[in-house]
């Protein structure tokens, strides 16, 4: 059994955001750090890994510093790490991206009993597009937003947290999941992940590696397999923390009632 | 000299940074007031192999190197001063005697629990009346058949509530002055054994400090740590590497209160200008910063001597020296830019100057370092 992870580097979009003047993002100027939502995929694989010994593959695609992170990952325990980079390659948007993903995903294999896990989306882009978008390539099926996976035999129940309540499924593996913060808290790197990390399988796919995968074509990879046009980039506004009233008595209901009314909601 | 770090010092750094900030920081406060043995992150650090860093995987320890244990101890003392010196104690004066003096066998038994965290060690040197005077042990071992009889008391031991392997020395000849001192791993369950009262300190306050006793104490004859006779040999080798946790220690304590320092310097605001923007302000940080970043080349030579099996006795002397002495004049200095507020146990500059000056105290006061040092250079 196999968990093949994408994760990706992404510029550290908690402080401030540089923007270029064409709109897209100045990632020189930041920092860059894995992912958030992907260590959570990791984590979730390095659970299962735990409990089925299967072997967890990462694959990113990126430029060759992204090595770093790649090893940062290792040091986490994850077993193989895969970087998908050439000049070719470069300029992607989320279409394109999932094109070579699926493509180099396809090439490293999936398997019955296999799964491939993403984060939900990446803090740079925020489109949660790449994800779903491999599975259709690669025909599996697909679970988005996990905060619960459990695995028995090859089906997987998985717990997903939308915005207005809990939806729960169960698929077979193969399969793809994508996976949220609440799914995990992320395990640190150990004194001996580190010390090891260097040591474990690293590969890099290139143009030539993936060139005569029926996915790769000129027209569907880079910048101008890309049909993305950015029209602006900007941060979010933050959300409001909410509010949590804890206790079952008539007091605590009659202050959220109240609360509610304030805010002409009832 | 070569000052890069390799990648993996620069990753386990990293690491070290964010558990300190977010497993060790929001309990530093907590564990001072109220006196209490972080247990909980002694667990945590032991599943990511903090207790056992420089020591090889065949004895349960990370595989890394003296200066990556240097740095984690640094980066505890950033935010807490007490959970560094149980990471220091634990594996410079525990698990470091065993390794280097233990027998296969003895460190086949001991160094896997050690190592893993799944024990806390300690080190019993020092008594009521030998402290920096090492050689006036009054604990003895005598040998009856198969074991030792141990009998007296160890005073101001690090961890010594919680530890349950222990390096402890005693005189086995009297009449052999140091020659006649010989080092054991006690166990503390061993019949005879007991941990006498807890201290209370002035910093480093949820450290484990106590007394150990000795009541006919039975140690098994194997037990004995290198030859009899070689415990004060084994007790000046240990302190050495120990004295590189303690100045890393240091370190992160002047670190950690420049850190703290810097960030309310541009906080606060007086006469309608931030401190941060008087000159007294900017000159004080200068030298602080200046005096913790030569202490911290002296500890991370001192650490690449040790793992490079060069002799480094007067390197981590030095690094202790001036380590412990910068801690504790760049802590004083932080507590005075903060004023009033640095007083009160609000802000946590305070507890880092109380938590320094133990620096400058333990495995080798800053006289006994000089002592040290000027003997490396012939000076008699």
């Amino acid at each position: 059994m196999k968990i093949i992870v994408c994760v990706k580097q992404v510029p550290d979009t908690s402080g401030k955001v540089a923007v270029n003047p064409d709109g897209t993002l100045n990632r020189a100027s930041m920092a860059a750090i894995t992912n958030p939502d992907d260590l959570n995929a990791v984590e979730a694989a390095l659970v299962l890994k735990e409990q089925t010994g299967a072997e967890v593959i990462v694959v990113s695609m990126g430029p060759p510093p992204a090595e770093g992170m790649l090893r940062e990952v290792m040091a986490r325990g994850v077993d193989r790490a895969i970087l998908v980079s050439a000049r070719e390659f470069g300029g992607s948007d989320t279409y394109a991206t999932s094109q070579i993903l699926a493509a180099a995903i396809d090439k490293i294999g999936v398997d019955k009993d296999d799964i491939v896990m993403c984060g939900r989306q990446a803090i740079d882009g925020d489109t949660a597009q790449v994800g779903p978008q491999i599975a259709e390539k690669l025909g599996l099926p697909q679970v988005s937003y996990a905060a619960e996976i459990t695995k028995e035999g090859d089906t997987i129940t998985v717990k997903r947290m939308l915005e207005d309540g809990y939806m729960t499924i169960k698929v077979k593996t193969p399969c793809l999941i994508t996976c949220i913060k609440e799914l995990n808290t992320p395990r640190y790197m150990s004194v001996g992940g580190v010390y090891e990390c260097y040591s474990k399988p690293y590969e890099i796919f290139d143009y030539n590696t993936l060139k005569d995968h029926p996915f790769i074509d000129k027209d569907t990879i880079g910048l101008s397999g890309s049909p993305t046009n950015i029209l602006t980039s900007f941060t979010p506004p933050q959300k409001g923390a909410g509010m949590m009233l804890e206790g079952a008595d008539k007091a605590t209901c009659d202050k959220l009632a109240g609360i509610l009314a304030a805010k002409h909601m009832i | 000299m070569d000052f890069h770090l390799t990648k993996q010092q620069e990753m386990v750094r990293k690491m070290y940074r964010e558990f300190a900030e977010t497993e060790v920081k929001p309990l530093a406060e907590e564990i001072d007031e109220e006196e209490r043995f972080p247990m909980e992150t002694v667990e945590k650090m032991a599943k990511l192999g903090m207790m056992g860093i420089y020591f090889p995987k065949e004895y349960g320890g990370a595989g890394g190197d003296v200066l990556s244990y240097a740095m984690c101890v640094e980066e505890l003392a950033k935010v807490c001063g007490t959970t560094a010196v149980i990471v220091s104690a634990h594996t410079s004066l525990c698990c470091a005697p065993i390794f280097e003096h233990g027998t296969e066998e003895q460190k086949k038994k001991y160094l896997p629990d050690l190592l893993s965290g799944r024990k806390i060690g300690a080190f019993g040197l020092t008594e009521p009346g030998a402290g920096t005077d090492a050689s006036g042990q009054q604990t003895t071992a005598v040998l009856e058949g198969d074991h030792y009889v141990l009998n007296g008391t160890k005073c101001f031991i690090t961890n010594g509530t919680v530890a349950e392997t222990l390096v402890v020395f005693a005189m086995t000849d009297k009449s052999k002055g140091n020659h006649g001192i010989s080092a054991f791993i006690v166990e503390k369950s061993f019949p005879g054994f007991s941990v006498g009262k807890h201290e209370k300190k002035m910093g480093i306050r949820g450290s484990s400090t106590c007394d150990l006793i000795f009541e006919d104490c039975i140690v098994p004859k194997e037990n004995l740590l290198g030859k009899e006779g070689g415990g004060f040999k084994i007790a000046m080798m240990t302190l050495d590497g120990g004295r590189i946790g303690i100045a890393a220690q240091a370190l992160g304590l002047g670190e950690g209160a420049i850190n703290e320092a810097v960030k309310y310097t541009q906080e606060r605001v007086q006469f309608k200008k931030r401190l941060s923007q008087f000159q007294n302000t900017q000159f004080q940080l200068a030298d602080m910063h200046t005096r913790m970043q030569a202490a911290q080349y002296l500890v991370y030579a001192a650490a690449m001597k040790k793992q490079n099996h060069e002799p480094y006795s007067m390197d981590a002397a030095m690094a202790k020296l001036f380590a412990a002495e910068s801690a504790s004049d760049v802590t004083r200095r932080a507590v005075q830019l903060f004023g009033g507020y640095g007083y009160t146990r609000e802000y946590p500059v305070e507890r880092m100057m109380r938590d320094a000056k133990i620096t400058e105290i333990y495995e080798g006061t800053s006289e006994v370092q000089r002592m040290v040092i000027s003997s490396h250079l012939g000076v008699k």
